[in-house]
């Protein structure tokens, strides 16, 4: 599966450690969200970088604490239609302050890449090599935005402030 | 009417074009049915008995005659010269081809209408008062509002993937002409005891197999606020609403399991968290002041309050019965909003054709500034006729078979589609609507009747909003045969309520009896004949009416 990341497809540095394997000291790791809360503290401390996959039903608040040590939080689309990481990915982002890797993982298509990007998503684990592909073009299908997000766009209300400032101010 | 400006046309066109390499994808088999279905469904695409339907947006249910035109030349050039208006302020057109579906939306994009989120789970169309802007008595146009909303709802890249559907209505007057009490958020513009506009904010209201009349969650939120408090909603739907059971997925069950008090307290942390947020979306007067800049209204002229000609065409009887059930107080003097029947008798409600759409065009700039308006009863308006205008207004709608007089009256039958198109039906409702407007064809038995509405919905997903019809008639199935239930003392008022079952269900053939009999109970049980049914139905409740209906079965 290819693993889309700033923009471009890219190899996975993280390796998926089954919830009965050993962990290892170093190298970069995403853990389940139960192996991760056994031991938080130690596992959000180890010499790797940790990653966490965090459940779409489950309450951010408990990953909350351990936010800036980890390198990677990984949210989940178990099927393309459940859409309520979106709203996990903007709280990270807008009111928790994430600034590591928010990574979307499960059945994630392209048609939805644009809505990650905009709630805050900046690697996707892609499930046809012909999306990822196509990642670049797909995420340039609008140019316009009517709602804002912590992603920056300007939405289509503050254009049209900008637009009639400029044009009051011209001679 | 809302002139749409650069940003709006640019992001309709992009639409057009996702949209043409989506079906591209899905033709080639690149996109598996499971992918397209919902990709289809946030544009409007449904798959039918015998074909696609498209649907398209008629936001809050204002067109002008340039877009009449357009979806005219869309039923002729690409369906079967007819399309069908909706409960809930969308055109319906039952036959178009995958194929052909860019190019159809493409022309419908060059006169700024679009299908975006008329179907699948996701925040739809936003309906409003279809005489915003001219009922007198009006707060402020509900317009600006619904547009405002209307763009911040589209395309969200938060909730275009909610657990299901998601149903705005927003009302300014006094009387409910919206039916916000059945949307999933009901907006009610309103002064406060300072004066200030705000809205009180309903939620949970909905029809279809577990049916809720929506609730007060705050009694007064802010214009500015109006956004972010709809977010904040949202938020907390998006995350505990149900996604185990279709059924049960709808805000109103999250609202009824948690209770009204509870999901309020929800939704109030949640905007608390975030309303004065970096990306906070409080509108400021300029934005407001921006938007409804771009509504413009007619100018009117100063026009006596009767004119000459309306005194003389008040010699003819039939010109004044259409008069007295088609046409409605204008907040202008000397102007009045006309509404246009689209159940003719022996039709099947909310049916227009290319060539009726062409002629109405017409007449809207002949008479009516260029503007026509859709609500949610399936019928047409022409909001700004000058009154003088009116006989010839008449006499070209008759022309056009658009003068049936019969406007909230009997035979003004709300019905989905049901078993003739629809896959979901367990039963036929065109069929029943058109049996009704012929039993009932005679306009003096329905002006004695009075105002009454009949609804009905092929299934229990309540399309044709049978619940809270005056009459409801819901079709079920039997044993593989089409049966209907009955329930009386509904309404989708500002006094809404649902109907109650009068009795067992009745077989196809004997729903128009049973009608027949419920009107003519009522008849003899109103107190006074200015007493409407629903009145005496609340009066007596439903024991009198089962007795005489059912005495005899
Ligand atoms: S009520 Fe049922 S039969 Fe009628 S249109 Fe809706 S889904 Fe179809």
């Amino acid at each position: 599966m290819p693993l889309v990341k700033d923009g471009k497809i890219t190899g996975d540095e993280f390796i998926h450690v089954a919830d009965d394997a050993e962990v290892p000291g170093g190298g970069a790791i995403l853990l389940s969200s139960t192996r991760f809360l056994g031991d938080p503290e130690a596992l959000s401390r180890r010499a790797g970088k940790t990653g966490v996959i965090w459940p779409n039903n489950r309450d951010l608040d408990d990953l909350v604490p351990y936010l800036d040590r980890l390198a990677v939080v990984a949210l989940v689309f178990p099927t393309f239609r459940d859409g309520r990481a979106y709203s996990q990915a903007r709280l990270l982002r807008e009111r928790h302050n994430y600034r590591g890797e928010l990574r979307a993982t499960g059945q994630v298509l392209r048609d939805q890449f644009l809505f990650m990007l905009r709630a805050g998503f900046d690697s996707f684990e892609v499930k046809k090599p012909a999306d990822a592909e196509a990642f670049a073009i797909t995420v340039k299908r609008y140019s316009v935005f009517y709602q804002p997000t912590g992603d920056g766009r300007m939405t289509a209300l503050h254009r049209r402030m900008m637009l009639r400032h400029s044009e009051s101010a011209s001679p | 009417m809302y002139a749409y400006d650069e940003l709006d046309r640019t992001l309709i066109n992009e639409r057009v074009e996702e949209f043409r390499d989506q079906v591209k994808r899905r033709l080639s088999g690149e996109l598996t049915e499971d992918e397209f279905k919902m990709l289809r469904l946030q544009n409007g695409v449904y798959l039918q008995l015998h074909a696609y339907m498209f649907r398209i947006a008629i936001p809050y249910g204002t067109l002008s005659s340039e877009q009449l035109r357009r979806l005219a030349h869309v039923a002729r050039r690409y369906d079967r010269g007819y399309g069908h208006f909706t409960t809930r302020q969308n055109i319906q057109f039952n036959w178009i081809k995958l194929a052909e579906l860019p190019d159809a939306l493409g022309d419908l994009a060059e006169v700024g209408i679009h299908a975006m989120q008329t179907s699948g789970n996701n925040t739809r169309n936003v309906t409003s008062d279809q005489w915003a802007g001219v009922a007198p008595g009006e707060i402020e146009d509900p317009r600006i509002w619904s547009e405002l909303i209307r763009q911040y709802t589209t395309l969200h890249p938060e909730f275009s993937f909610l657990p299901r559907k998601f149903k705005f209505a927003i009302t300014a007057s006094p009387h409910d002409r919206a039916a916000i009490k059945i949307h999933d958020i009901g907006l009610r513009l309103h002064r406060n005891a300072e004066g200030e506009t705000g809205f009180e904010v309903l939620v949970g209201g909905g029809l279809g197999r577990t049916p809720f009349i929506g609730k007060t969650i705050k009694p007064f939120v802010h214009g500015r606020d109006l956004l972010s408090y709809v977010e904040a909603i949202l938020r907390v739907y998006n995350q505990y609403g149900r996604r185990d059971n279709i059924y049960k997925a709808r805000i109103k069950i999250l609202v009824h399991e948690l209770g009204i008090d509870k999901f309020a307290k929800e939704v109030e942390d949640e905007w608390q968290e975030m309303r004065d947020s970096d990306t906070a979306l409080t509108l400021d007067d300029a934005m407001i002041e921006d938007i409804r800049s771009r509504f413009t209204y007619p100018a009117y002229e100063k026009l006596p309050h009767t004119p000459e000609e309306l005194k003389k065409a008040a010699h003819d009887p039939l010109f004044e019965r259409w008069r007295k059930n088609s046409v409605s107080t204008h907040k202008v003097q000397g102007y009045a909003i006309v509404t246009l029947s689209l159940k003719p008798v022996g039709g099947p409600p909310g049916d227009a054709t290319a060539d009726q759409m062409d002629a109405l065009a017409d007449l809207a700039d002949k008479y009516s500034f260029g503007e026509i308006r859709v609500g949610h009863e399936q019928n047409l308006a022409l909001p700004h006729v000058a009154k003088r205008d009116l006989p010839a207004l008449w006499n070209a709608l008759d022309k056009i078979g658009l003068a049936t007089p019969n406007v909230n009256l009997v035979s003004d039958i709300i019905a989905c589609p049901g078993l003739d198109y629809c896959s979901l039906a367990n039963a036929r409702s065109i069929p029943i609507a058109q049996e009704l407007t012929r039993r009932f064809a005679n306009h003096e038995t329905a002006d004695l009747i009075g105002r009454l509405h009949i609804n009905i919905s092929g299934c229990i997903n309540a399309c044709g909003h049978h619940h809270v019809g005056h009459i409801g008639i819901l079709g079920v199935e039997k044993n593989g045969e089409e049966f209907y239930q009955i329930t009386i003392g509904g309404r989708a008022d500002e006094n809404a309520e649902l109907g109650a079952l009068i009795g067992p269900a009745v077989p196809y053939g004997e729903v128009a009896d049973v009608v027949e009999d419920i009107v003519e109970a009522y008849l003899a049980l109103r107190a006074r004949p200015d007493e409407l049914f629903v009145d005496t139905v609340k009066r007596l409740g439903v024991e009198p009416f089962r007795e005489r209906v059912y005495a005899t079965r």
